[in-house]
């Protein structure tokens, strides 16, 4: 029996359930004693009782069951020798495994007749549109039945425990109902446990970041030391087709951070004073029919997804700058059609909402008193803003930065377009050079042996690049809060 | 009313003038002014730049150049051996680009046995019509043997010089269409055989090596796939435990964890979600690559924060005075919230919402790295198959080399900003008119 | 004149004694009305503000005593939607006219608020800060001169002088406040306006600062915005009573306070509303 028709029935048991508990409920309320909770509550509750239990039972039953066949079949696997003709062990599990579940596809007269060796199986699957690999082995075949055998034997087992178990909860559920029962409590307390239960998932979401990163992180450190990742000044990890292996390259995050940064920081040369500007001029100048106007617009700027800012800085404005600079120079063009400048540049253009709105919040924060006591000291607007504003606000535009500055870091579409492949180390802002987020995108994309260096080094950049930006948020939200919190 | 106090006794006391410097500072306070609204002009140009240098390069787009013809399906060049019946694969494996290039041939008036001018009219077809033909007959048998008129699609090359795209001013040898081509192309036209027609396929078609038949179809489908698991899962948890943080925490070290995190993980670059998808959707849990499934999946973890964060803001909002009222006609706490805070909270909610969809539509980095980058021409059955995104689609399109892919890319984008817009005026509408002042 | 040394402004201050000064009119209101939007705040009110005198705008909250104080620098410019109609003289010069510069109007009427503002700078910086955009001071030792003044007259120098460059944020109210007064007095102002300087403070600090209100008036011409009638009645020697909007009855404080003519003076000096 299939876990999802399992689960189907359960869920039937507790609607059944809720039915037969409304009603009983309903019926116990004779006007003699006032009911403690309303009679949907018993309901509920005896549902409740009827399904959490069960499904908890199955999902565990079926982890379980999948760690014993796994077990089982490491078992019955013959004894691993020198010249044994599959690879590794759990390549040799995997093998049964997906031999036993195209084995499922085939129907019970076929089964009752099966042949012995793989080379005779392998058409009768194909019939059944089941590709099996080249090096399934005819020993496996016998266990892979046995396994099939021993799965539907466990998953009734399961089956029925958990119908027996689902059933037992109802039945306990209804003959609780009393009038004065709490069972609004009872579901009120389950409830608040899913509350609960739903705000750890932003915890279990880093955890599973740091985690799984740390995990492919320190495998690739088994192959690459720390020190020539960290302090390396080379990146040529080679490439690495499938099963080569062997082949080992360089891995320097030198150059690669240090392009991070370079574009990061003329990204924020453009975005800062341009988005602080503007937030500066519409939170004290504009009147209220610019704002209108001005500030869905940036707001629509800022809604535009970064891969159609990084296609018109590949399609559109490198073409254009690299032209623009050879007809500068009447020659060659000193300008690269991919280059930290024009990546930059674009960065910048879609951080000023960015800036600007981080801003306006904070400019705004400023309590109105500190305005008149400056205007009403005859200080003019701007030297209100520049002396009085600004200043006060400083802390707070600093954090907005530094979380601006850490977008910037993150982004990926546009400098997997606009900045170029290469990992130069160059201080030339014209010439191309490459960021930690391009390298991950590289090193992912395409056909690639998992458990390679070359691809394990993506996590390793990316542990780098989780930590940059973890420090660089925690401290800005810490800066922009306590900014809060003093003028609130 | 009070009298004016005796007027007589009114002197003017003429303070002295002093100099405040006022001209210059009137002249910084200008200057200042000024440079606030470069700085906004330099942001709204660079928008309309931008939305400018992509309509004027994908508005065509919509527009696909046909031939229509009337083509013979005859049974002699489909199934010359008369094995239909009992082999059906003749019917996919028949020559139907021969079909057009007869109809062409007769159409053009061109000596049926002039081999070396047939080959150049090659020229004029997309490989597309063999599929365009073989469906036609797939669909109903009984028209081998007739004539009817079909919009047969013309080649990519063709689409570019018919659009005027191609500078017919370069010589012959240098340009993709030649003198003979231009001159069919511009018969036809004169005939009103050859016209722009509303382009479909744009819509409908999967992954394709010709621009002239791929389109976004596949891409459609599993972003919508991905949008509807992003928002039958991150919509409830987010607001579950935005309930739990905004009404029933207690302020402790565990909810100011809980806090830091959301409000990091707001921040946390979205390639980072990709790899995490990767490591333990992908590598450990076995589920299918490129499928929508995962991708909603991922999508779904980077849109939580910016929905919790909405909604807690909303639920805010909403004035302790409704609490109170609710809490003192004796209404347990958690019927408090969900009958009277939460719909209350209802129109911030959706906003944020609707933001967050947003963000995750236009969202490519992550699903590169789960493996939506895949040539998928099929349309996905169900979230578990292949399938790819509408960001990922334009962005497999910008490395194409083709000048028609780049059409069909700013198109694509086109598409997708119209999406987006429509998303974003929505939340903005919806703020606008639910906004409510405690 | 940038600076007046001590000497040159008892000087001054005896020449204006001489001549009778405290019936000089320094300010006037002719037909005042503000709006807010559609809604009108202020209605037709005349009133004069005489010269080295202390005259307190009293009446209910919401009765528009603010609005016109406001007015008197032009700080309702900075409010969007609100609209003046009337008349307001300076030394008999119109302050709404076209040629009247709104920063050179406020160098002279200065303004001290409801709650003290300190900006987050240090003390010598809150006070040195007119001074400074207006260009009062050419060297270092003129604007120390003019901080420790202006510091001095708030009476707050001996409390501070120890630690000007701390924020002016970490004083106590009171002296917040006071650091306040002497920002404004550091500008040299001609009239100084105050909004219910010592409704945010406790009574000490009160006290302290009615006392300096009392001794700035030597100098200045003050109008001060009160909810508390005894507080006009130490403090000014002009009152008047707003309101809904109108002036109800000006005149010389003892009298308003002994012997109103209009019956919700009386009331409201009763305690009948407010």
């Amino acid at each position: 029996m299939s876990s999802l028709l399992v689960l189907a029935i359960v869920v039937a048991i507790g609607l059944v359930a809720f039915v037969i508990g409304r009603q009983r409920a309903a019926a116990q309320d004779n006007g003699t004693v006032k009911p403690h909770s309303r009679a949907h509550y018993h309901g509920w509750w005896a549902c409740l009782l009827a399904v959490l239990p069960a499904v908890l039972l199955l999902t565990a039953w079926n982890i379980g069951s999948s760690v014993y066949l796994d077990r089982h079949i490491h078992a019955a696997l013959p004894e691993r020798t020198a010249n044994s003709a599959v690879a590794s062990e759990a390549l040799d599990v995997s093998l049964v495994k997906s031999l036993a579940k195209g084995l499922r596809q085939l129907d019970a007269n076929t089964l009752a007749a099966l042949p012995a060796t793989f080379a005779d199986l392998q058409p009768l699957l194909a019939a059944k549109g089941v590709a099996l690999a080249t090096d399934t082995q005819d020993y496996m075949i016998p266990i892979a039945v046995e396994a099939n055998a021993v799965q539907s034997r466990l998953g009734m087992i399961g089956a029925a425990l958990t119908l027996l178990l689902s059933v037992a909860g109802a039945f306990y559920a209804l003959g609780q109902i009393r009038p004065r029962a709490r069972a609004r409590n009872n579901v009120e307390r389950l409830m608040l446990w899913g509350l609960l239960g739903a705000s750890t998932i932003a915890i279990l979401t880093t955890v599973g970041i740091v985690l799984s990163m740390l995990f492919q992180t320190i495998q690739f450190f088994e192959s690459v030391s720390p020190m020539s990742f960290f302090f390396g000044t080379v990146w040529d990890p080679r490439f690495a087709a499938a099963g080569s292996g062997g082949s080992q390259g360089q891995f320097g995050l030198i150059p690669l951070l240090a392009g991070t940064l370079y574009i990061a920081l003329v990204a924020l040369l453009v975005a800062v004073p341009v988005g602080l500007m503007s937030a500066v001029y519409m939170a004290e100048y504009a009147t209220p029919r610019i704002r209108s106007v001005v500030k869905p617009a940036l707001e629509l700027l800022a809604g535009i997804p970064t891969i159609v800012y990084g296609i018109f800085a590949v399609v559109t404005l490198g073409p254009f700058l690299r032209d623009l600079s050879a007809a500068l120079t009447g020659g060659s063009p000193f300008i690269q059609g991919q280059s930290i400048f024009t990546a930059g540049l674009v960065m910048g253009m879609m951080l000023i909402p960015v800036v600007s709105s981080l801003s306006d919040d904070i400019i705004t924060a400023v309590p109105r008193a500190m305005r008149d006591g400056s205007l009403g000291l005859g200080a003019t607007r701007s030297e209100t803003i520049k002396r009085v504003i600004l200043p006060a606000a400083l802390p707070g535009i600093v954090g907005a930065i530094l979380l601006t500055a850490s977008r910037a870091i993150g982004e990926t579409m546009i400098v997997v377009l606009a900045a170029g492949v290469a990992a130069n180390l160059t201080a030339n802002p014209f010439e191309a050079m490459t960021t930690i987020t391009v390298k991950i995108v590289n090193q992912l994309t395409g056909d690639l042996e998992f458990n390679s260096p070359q691809t394990l080094v993506a996590f390793a950049l990316g542990i780098t690049l989780f930590a940059l930006t973890l420090v660089m948020n925690i401290v800005a939200l810490y800066i922009v809060r306590k900014y809060r919190e003093q003028y609130e | 009313m009070t009298d004016i106090p005796m007027d007589t006794m009114v002197r003017v006391a003429a303070h002295p003038r002093r100099d405040i410097g006022l001209k210059a500072r009137y002249a910084a306070e200008r200057r200042f002014r000024i440079y606030g609204m470069l700085a906004i002009s330099v942001g709204l140009a660079f928008l309309a730049i931008m939305l400018i240098a992509i309509v004027s390069k994908g508005y065509t787009a919509f527009w696909q150049t046909t031939i229509s013809v009337p083509i013979t399906f005859d049974e002699k060049v489909i199934d010359p051996s008369n094995k239909r019946a009992i082999d059906p694969t003749v019917l996919i494996k028949a020559n139907y680009p021969k079909l057009a290039e007869k109809a062409l041939v007769a159409k053009l008036g061109i000596n049926p046995d002039d081999k070396p001018t047939i080959l150049k009219l090659k020229g004029l077809l997309s490989e597309g019509v063999r599929v365009q033909l073989r469906d036609i007959v797939a669909a109903d048998p009984s028209v081998i043997g007739t004539t009817r008129n079909v919009n047969i699609l013309a080649a990519a090359n063709l689409d570019s010089a018919f659009k005027g795209q191609i500078d017919l001013g370069v010589e012959e040898a240098r340009r993709k269409v030649s003198d003979q081509q231009i001159a069919w192309m511009n018969k036809l036209k004169a005939d009103g055989a050859m016209a722009e027609r509303f382009n479909t396929g744009l819509f409908s078609y999967g992954a394709s090596s010709r621009p002239e038949t791929s389109g976004m179809g596949v891409a459609i489908i599993g972003s919508f796939y991905m949008m509807v698991i992003v928002l039958v899962l991150a919509l409830p948890i987010g607001v579950a435990a935005s309930i739990y943080l905004e009404e029933f925490a207690k302020k402790n070290r565990f909810t100011d964890l809980i806090e830091v995190n959301i409000n990091n993980l707001a921040a946390v670059p979205s390639i980072v979600f990709g790899l995490l998808g990767l490591a333990v959707f992908i590598n450990f849990l076995g589920m299918p690559r490129s499928a929508a499934f995962v991708g909603g999946l991922v999508l779904t973890l980077m849109t939580l924060p910016t929905i919790i964060i909405a909604t807690r803001a909303a639920l805010a909002a909403v004035p302790p005075s409704i609490r109170s009222a609710a809490l003192g006609l004796g209404a347990s706490k958690m019927q408090m919230v969900f009958q009277h805070i939460l719909p209350l909270a209802a129109p911030g909610i959706l906003t944020g919402t609707i933001i967050g969809l947003a963000r995750a539509l236009g969202e490519t980095a992550p699903l590169l790295l789960i493996g939506m980058v895949a040539f998928v021409a099929d349309y996905p059955k169900s979230p578990f198959d292949p399938a790819t995104a509408l960001p990922v689609q334009i962005y497999m399109w910008a490395n194409e080399a083709e000048r028609a892919f780049v059409e069909r890319m700013s198109g694509a984008i086109i598409i997708l900003l119209v999406f987006l817009m429509a998303m974003n005026v929505t939340a903005i509408v919806l703020r606008r008119r639910f906004e409510r002042r405690w | 004149m940038n600076i007046m040394t001590e000497q040159s402004l008892e000087n001054a201050v005896g020449d204006k004694m001489n001549a009778k000064s405290n019936e000089v009119i320094k300010m006037r209101g002719d037909k005042v009305g503000v709006f807010y939007g559609d809604k009108q705040a202020l209605f037709d009110v005349n009133l004069d503000v005489r010269q080295n005198q202390v005259t307190a705008l009293i009446g209910p909250s919401g009765c528009g005593k603010s609005t016109f104080l406001r007015c008197l620098n032009r700080m309702n410019d900075t409010i969007d939607s609100a609209r003046v109609t009337g008349k307001i003289t300076l030394d008999d010069e119109d302050i709404y006219d076209k040629n009247i510069d709104v920063v050179e109007l406020r160098a002279r009427v200065g303004m001290v608020f409801q709650k003290p503002n300190p900006f987050p700078k240090s003390i010598y910086e809150n006070v040195a800060y007119g001074p400074r955009i207006h260009g009062l001071a050419k060297r270092k030792a003129d604007m120390d001169q003019i901080v420790e003044q202006s510091l001095k007259k708030a009476a707050i120098w001996n409390e501070v002088k120890d630690r000007l460059q701390e924020p002016g944020t970490g004083l106590s109210g009171g002296q917040q406040q006071r650091l306040c007064i002497a920002r404004a007095i550091a500008v040299s102002p001609e009239v100084i306006l105050m909004d219910e300087p010592c409704s945010a403070l406790d009574p000490i600090a009160t006290a302290r600062v009615e006392e300096l209100i009392d001794e700035l008036r030597q100098n200045y011409t003050i109008v001060i915005v009160t909810h508390s009638m005894q507080q006009a009645a130490r403090v000014s020697q002009r009152t008047a009573m707003f309101h809904l909007g109108y002036l109800v009855e000006e005149g010389a404080t003892d009298k308003m306070f002994t012997n109103p003519d209009d019956k919700r003076t009386q009331d409201y000096i009763t305690g009948r509303f407010g």
